[in-house]
């Protein structure tokens, strides 16, 4: 399956999830808002060229926003992590070029450490400029740290949750491929 | 001026990020005011209609707490209804309580209380059902049970504190004085044991006319059961010649495969007519010793 193809899939299957099962689970706090489907643009190929990566961040969030009727906010925040995730991968990756081995970040490709950070510091990038876009308009600070750490945590949960579950075959790639 | 656009095409991921992350901000800040510019309104037709499959889908996962709360409703209105209660006949009624009498004065005679039923059977040739309520909720022996649509499922023969156990139609021993809606005439109903869905019927005079079709309802002379409720209606008629009653086959209404929710009556004048009756028998037997 082309790469075109399985993210279009996986882009439809994050936004369905996400809006018709994780915004429909019963209230569990009034702090706590489970958030998955960012995990699609963590899970981008590397060689996507970064001003697709902005466009696919911008769509991904608006897409989502259509849904939620809060236009910008989700599309915001989800740019915001399309920008600096190159920098972030960069930072990350073994020197000796293992960006061409793998197609795509994963636990597998990266290590389950360096994913970590990356998936920790996306999460917080997101939800930190998200949960900061409903705080101008609404909130205390405390509330605001607090429902920054809760829902970052409850997503860290969920995205490993997804990681374990759905391990993703990761090709090695050769000269012959 | 070369200088200019080598600095805007070296950083021109920063500035498209820029322009998106401005566009999007203007989405959200002027929302409120503008919510026809940013598209929203085929995409609002869309999520809709998505959104409208879903409830589709998620109606029924709410069905069970729906059909609880009709099935309260249900039990204070039939409370309320008219064949509940006697007309006030005479000036001289006698007060006991404030609970029998509605305002108008009528004095009650059924009460309804509503209960779900936690097992139930339709395998055995003894099938009884257990229902969540017991004597701490006033159930008695012989009270009549009701499904949810009012037709007949049976008689508490037991209690419990907070269960009783209702011995179902499709029960052998069971005997229920039944009438045929359209002649009036009374039989009586009871089971083989054979199919969960047929009940007999027997005791009505050939002379009367029986039709495929025709209405079975609970008779109107027993203590138990409330007059005028749906038992049934004629499957088939077995031809027997050498009797003058028929034997009927009647197909029950109460679907007995998957009682939920039901009725149970109260008759609050069943201790009085008893007490009547037997003294009754009573009276005359002293009087035949004594003459």
């Amino acid at each position: 399956m082309s790469d075109l193809v399985k993210n279009i899939i996986r882009f439809t299957i994050f936004i369905l999830m996400q809006v018709y099962v994780l915004f429909k689970v019963p209230h569990l706090h009034r702090f706590i808002t489970p958030y998955l489907y960012y995990l699609f643009i963590l899970w981008l190929p590397f060689a996507t060229p970064r001003f697709w990566l902005l466009v696919i961040g911008f769509m991904t969030g608006l897409s989502l926003d259509y849904f939620t009727q809060t236009p910008g906010l989700h599309a915001a925040a989800c740019l915001l992590i399309a920008y600096i995730r190159p920098f972030i991968i960069n930072l990350l990756l073994p020197k000796d070029s293992t960006e061409f081995n793998y197609r795509e970040p994963s636990p597998r490709t990266l290590g389950w450490t360096p994913y970590g950070i990356y998936v920790l510091t996306l999460t917080v990038f997101h939800h930190g400029y998200m949960l900061f876009l409903e705080w101008l308009s609404f909130g205390s600070l405390l509330t605001y740290l607090v429902k920054l750490v809760a829902t970052t945590g409850i997503s860290l949960l969920l995205i490993f949750a997804t990681e374990l579950l759905f391990p993703r075959k990761m090709r090695y790639r050769t000269n012959t491929a | 001026m070369r200088n200019i656009f080598l600095f805007i095409g070296r950083y021109f991921t920063f500035f498209a990020f820029l322009g998106f992350q401005v566009l999007a901000l203007s989405f959200l800040f002027r929302y409120n005011k503008y919510h026809h510019t940013v598209g929203l309104g085929v995409a609002n037709e869309l999520t809709g209609w998505m959104n409208s499959k879903y409830a589709n889908v998620d109606q029924y996962f709410h069905l069970k707490n729906e059909s609880d709360r009709i099935h309260h409703v249900n039990d204070s209105l039939i409370n309320l209804l008219k064949t509940n209660f006697l007309s006030p006949d005479t000036a001289a009624q006698f007060v006991q309580d404030t609970i029998p009498y509605d305002t108008l004065g009528h004095r009650r005679r059924y009460i309804w209380r509503d209960a779900e039923v936690v097992s139930n059977s339709v395998n055995s040739e003894r099938n009884y059902i257990q229902i969540n309520r017991g004597a701490r909720q006033g159930i008695r022996d012989n009270m009549a049970v009701l499904n949810s649509d009012l037709s007949l499922v049976g008689i508490v023969v037991n209690t419990s504190d907070n269960f009783s156990q209702v011995m179902s139609l499709l029960h052998v021993k069971n005997n229920v004085s039944a009438i045929m809606k359209r002649s009036g005439n009374a039989g009586t109903i009871s089971w083989d044991g054979k199919s969960p869905f047929l009940l007999t019927m027997t005791g009505i005079p050939k002379s009367d006319t029986i039709m495929r079709g025709d209405t079975v309802l609970t008779g109107t002379y027993s203590l138990s059961f409330p007059p005028l409720k749906m038992i049934g209606r004629v499957a088939s008629i077995v031809k027997d010649n050498s009797s003058s009653f028929y034997t009927l086959q009647i197909r029950t209404t109460a679907n007995f495969q998957n009682l939920q929710h039901v009725f149970v009556v109260e008759n609050l004048q069943a201790d009085e007519q008893e007490k009547l009756d037997k003294d009754t028998r009573k009276k005359i037997d002293e009087m035949k010793k004594t003459k």
